[in-house]
């Protein structure tokens, strides 16, 4: 894994209340609850470090007042952190000026937003080329690149219809579409899908991974929905009270949880879901008659048919097809029982 | 926030009683106390501690006029200046909708150009209304138009609209840019709200005077007039509708890369457009409404009919000037609320006016010119036939006479009964307060119902009242506004209630509502003077009238905002029809029924100055006294304490309401 890094977030801290940027500059080395209560102030959130890299699905999973939203806001400098240091691409996101920041939102940032927040008086056409429209783009550019978009989130028949004529899968496909048609380097979506139904949530879901397949866009994606996490993320980061509280793949998550708090939310997914072959193989790959072949990156759940048809064991193979281990229906059969992991 | 009353003194009703108690005492023997102790200061306020603010501020005015300049020019210069600027535009509209553009004065006036005929401008709002509005309000602005052409109100009528079609546009402009400052710099909102504040509750007559001394007699002053009275409102919606624009659609906004330029023009303003347009709506409603009251210094039209016929009491006249008003506020209305509307339903067919105005402005040229060719072949299509004209005057003038001669011992009955038994004793009560005391009273039930601010507030307010020697004016205010109040609550919640329950009843009420509340404040004077001559209790008949529809309106909306799983639960707990109302319903349209209550204040107030007119004793009153001597002084001395009166039932009754609101878990 030595994917660049996008963004770099580090010693991030927002605290609401009376001077509190003096306060914090006064004692970053330790502050704890009753200091700030003290002086009055709220964290929202409290020293997060993480590096979003280049390509993945960086989830932000958390509950209501957990501070993710003030952390994604922070990131993308709608709000500014009180202390701590943001470089994206590696400039500092901190100390830029209005004008850069402008600069930056149109040609390099995209969002997406819980309550879709288009603008009703448009309509989806004039929605999506909204950003290329603020920034100057000529007309018949800007609306060749916007019908790009809305035909890529597969609303080309509703381009004149405007935000209240729409379903609310239907706004959110337009919110992405706008998102999308600055070309962003980084693409920040705030619980897109946590007020649809969850049909359309499932739908839409789908339709993220397969414009993500397309795009290969850097993503900072905010849910409350562990499940929702587990099923996008490359990886994921888990807040508390505004503090991360652990940031691990899906998997590492489910099978090594730092906390009692990160447990809760792993209990309840089925681990067969999350787990990939390459943990669970017996490491080695000796001559023999095998099944067949199986990418070490499939989740049990996803072979748990093809391996119990047989007795025999399968190969699993590495990123670049060579054989690195096995797998065979008892290992399933045990995994699927909660049975303790290897090692 | 913990304010240390005496234990007895916690619960709410012991203190309110406690409270009444002490003010009926005071009132009732504070005369005998005075005559007991010989201290005259206990009823009348030491003159030798009166402000002479009266006296200053008169100087000031004649100062400003004679004197003031700002080195380049002098301030009767600036005004003259701006006079110019809106006269220019106000004689070109005025020319192009009644008089016609001519060169050269009286006798040797050759037209250029006749005024827009009636056919085109009846033909061309309807058309505006069929694009807006559909069918059905086509017909009604038709016929309203058609009704001032048949009943020869034609003439006046196009001077008060093109009165209205100056003013609204700079109110409206106005109020938008101060809106956005105050939106943008929370210092500006800060010190321009008390500003708004008294501009909204100092009544219209007070400042009459002194754009009378800056501006003179005529069209312009009465336009200065009606813009500070039209505006305060759309700035406060401009502020209102940008800060409730969510937030999230800020954030889009930001992150699509919007400079604040682009921000407020292109985000903003768009997406607050149905609420602006209700400021709109405000803006054209309030002009109208000084249509009349603008003409004592001033301006043409039907407000200078109604008057002239009022000042002849020739009753048919006022009648049918009065409704001419009426029939345009309804029109213009309507219009201006489609406009709103039409946003979330565009008319495909006729959609056009609304994405290409310009091709209406063609179509309108085009119609204008036609007509006025026509015109000159057939003088019928110029100017409404003269032969045709209707009357109702003479009809009106039977009505009432018949009436009157009917049912006058009835009437004579219900009024001495009323005076006697309730509004003499209420004033009675009110005038025998001692002043100090009612400062006091006052100081304490801000204290109790939000804290020692308010307390204090009110207390002063009260006290700048007493010190302007106008304590007792300003008592008879009070009861007959509190009387006032008193029945149209009493008459109002009730039908409020009732709509907000049914859906039919609803429906009836809300159109009659909503058609009182589009008459100018003055045309209720009309018929309640023909009816009960002038006094006290055509007043107070008035002002109920006037101020009911907010009670209604509240109430039926707090009823109705109610959470359906909250009645669900209290039917299901076997409630019957009225428990549900009384332990349900009731509780839960607390704030709202309070608001309405606000509302109802507010606009009684109004009302009292104008009901001045008919020969009350108050403060109104000496806000009359005052324009007729054209005294600036004593006029905005008196309007300032009746602003100060609005302002403690306003501080007073808000406090209540939010206190409820944050009792029943309703503030967010």
């Amino acid at each position: 894994m030595n994917q660049s890094v996008l963004l770099d977030c580090q010693g991030l801290w927002k605290v609401y209340g009376p001077n509190a940027e003096k306060f914090l500059r006064g004692q970053l080395t330790s502050i704890d609850q009753t200091a700030l209560e003290k002086a009055h102030l709220t964290a929202a959130v409290r020293d997060a470090n993480l590096q979003i890299r280049k390509g993945e699905i960086f989830v932000i999973m958390g509950l209501s007042g957990s501070g993710k939203s003030t952390l994604v806001r922070c990131l993308s400098r709608l709000i500014k952190a009180t202390a701590g240091s943001i470089r994206f691409e590696g400039q500092d996101l901190i100390g830029m000026s209005e004008r850069e920041l402008i600069e930056v939102r149109r040609k390099k940032m995209g969002m997406v937003f819980q309550h879709f927040a288009l603008l009703p008086h448009l309509t989806v056409l004039q929605n999506v080329s909204f950003p290329l429209d603020v920034q100057g783009v000529r007309l018949t550019e800007r609306e060749v690149r916007a019908r790009e978009m809305i035909d890529l989130v597969g609303l080309t028949d509703r381009e004149t219809a405007y935000p209240r004529e729409l379903s609310g899968g239907q706004q959110q496909r337009v919110g992405i579409a706008r998102s999308l048609v600055g070309d962003p380097h980084l693409w920040f979506l705030d619980e897109p899908f946590s007020a649809l139904d969850p049909l359309i949530r499932h739908e839409m879901q789908n339709e993220f991974l397969r414009l993500q397949n397309k795009l290969h866009k850097t993503i900072i994606f905010i849910t409350h929905d562990f499940e929702e996490a587990v099923r996008l993320a490359d990886r994921i980061a888990v807040m508390k009270d505004g503090e991360i509280v652990q940031i691990a793949t899906p998997e590492q998550l489910v099978t090594s949880p730092a906390t009692d708090y990160v447990e809760e939310f792993t209990r309840h997914i089925p681990k067969t879901k999350v787990i990939q072959l390459v943990t669970i193989m017996q490491e080695g790959c000796p001559a023999g008659s095998y099944a067949g072949d199986l990418k070490q990156s499939l989740k049990v759940a996803d072979v748990v048919t093809q391996v119990g048809q047989t007795s025999r064991p399968f190969r699993v193979l590495d990123h670049d097809g060579t054989p690195v281990g096995t797998v065979d229906r008892q290992k399933l059969v045990s995994i699927m029982l909660g049975q303790e992991l290897v090692e | 926030m913990s304010i240390h009353f005496p234990n007895g003194l916690r619960k709410p009703v012991y203190f309110w009683l406690f409270l009444f108690t002490c003010t009926w005492l005071l009132s009732n023997y504070s005369f005998t106390l005075y005559k007991a102790l010989g201290a005259r200061w206990i009823i009348k306020f030491p003159s030798a501690w009166e402000w002479q603010l009266d006296v200053w501020i008169s100087s000031f005015m004649t100062w400003l006029v004679e004197d003031a300049g700002f080195g380049l020019f002098t301030f009767r210069q600036l005004t003259r200046f701006l006079s110019a600027l809106i006269e220019a535009p106000y004689n070109a509209m005025r020319a192009l909708l009644a008089d016609g553009f001519n060169s050269g004065l009286g006798q040797h006036a050759v037209e250029i150009f006749p005024a827009m005929s009636w056919v085109a401008i009846t033909l061309l709002l309807v058309l505006l209304a069929l694009c807006v509005g559909g069918r059905s309000l086509a017909l009604l602005v038709g016929g309203c138009f058609l009704y001032l052409a048949t009943f020869g109100q034609w003439q006046s009528a196009m001077v008060t609209l093109a009165s209205i079609a100056i003013a609204v546009p700079i109110g409206v402009i106005g109020g938008l840019v101060l809106g956005i400052l105050a939106y943008r710099s929370e210092r500006f909102e800060r010190l321009q709200r008390p500003v708004l504040d008294l501009m909204q509750t100092v009544p219209i007559f007070a400042y009459l005077v002194p754009i009378l001394f800056l501006f003179g007699f005529g069209p312009v002053s009465a336009l200065v007039a009606t813009i500070i009275y039209a505006m305060p409102p759309m700035v406060r919606v401009v502020l209102v509708a940008l800060q409730s624009v969510p937030e999230p659609l800020h954030e889009a906004g930001r992150m699509a890369g919007c400079t604040p330029r682009q921000m407020m023009w292109r985000v903003l303003l768009p997406s607050a457009l149905p609420t602006l347009m209700v400021g709109v709506n405000q803006v054209i409603m309030l002009s109208l409404n000084m249509v009349i009251i603008a003409s004592i210094i001033g301006a043409g039209g039907l407000g200078y009919d109604v008057l002239a016929a009022l000042r002849r009491l020739d009753i048919g006249g006022g009648i049918e000037a009065g409704m001419a008003i009426v029939v345009i506020a309804i029109a213009l209305d309507r219009l201006s609320q489609a406009f709103t509307k039409s946003d979330s339903s565009p008319n495909q067919s006729f959609g056009f006016v609304r994405s290409k105005p310009l091709l209406y402005f063609v179509i309108a040229l085009m119609v204008t010119i036609t007509m006025a060719l026509l015109g000159k072949v057939w003088p019928v299509v110029q100017n409404y036939p003269e032969p045709m004209v209707l009357t109702t005057g003479r009809f009106w003038d039977e009505v009432i006479k018949w009436i009157n001669i009917n049912f006058f011992e009835v009437f004579e009955t219900v009024k001495t009964a009323l005076l006697t038994y309730f509004l003499l004793p209420v004033k009675r009560f009110f005038v025998g307060i001692p002043w100090a005391w009612g400062i006091i009273a006052l100081g304490l039930a801000g204290w109790r119902v939000s804290g020692a601010k308010l307390g204090l507030l009110c207390a002063a307010l009260a006290g700048a009242i007493a010190a302007n020697g106008l304590w007792r004016e300003a008592m008879i205010a009070v009861y007959l506004c509190g009387v006032s109040v008193l029945l149209a609550t009493a008459v109002g919640i009730p039908l409020g209630v009732w709509a907000g329950q049914s859906e039919s009843a609803n429906k009836i009420l809300s159109t009659l509502v909503d058609t009182l509340q589009t008459l100018p404040s003055f045309v209720y004077l009309i018929p309640v003077v023909m009816l009960f001559r002038v006094g006290e209790f055509t007043a107070m008949v008035a002002i109920v009238i006037y101020a009911m529809a907010p009670a209604l309106r509240y109430a039926a909306h707090g009823i109705r905002e109610i959470n359906p799983q909250v009645i669900e639960a209290g039917k299901v707990s076997g409630c019957t029809h009225w428990q549900l109302l009384w332990r349900i319903k009731l509780p839960l349209a607390v704030p709202s029924l309070l608001l309405g209550l606000n509302q109802t204040i507010m606009l009684a107030l109004s009302m009292l100055v104008i009901t001045a007119l008919v020969g009350t004793r108050d403060l109104g009153q000496e806000v009359y006294i005052a324009l007729t001597k054209a005294n600036t002084g004593q006029g905005i001395v008196a309007g300032l304490a009746v602003a100060f009166i609005a302002i403690i039932a306003d501080r007073i009754l808000s406090a209540l309401a939010k206190s409820s609101q944050a009792r029943l878990g309703l503030v967010t």
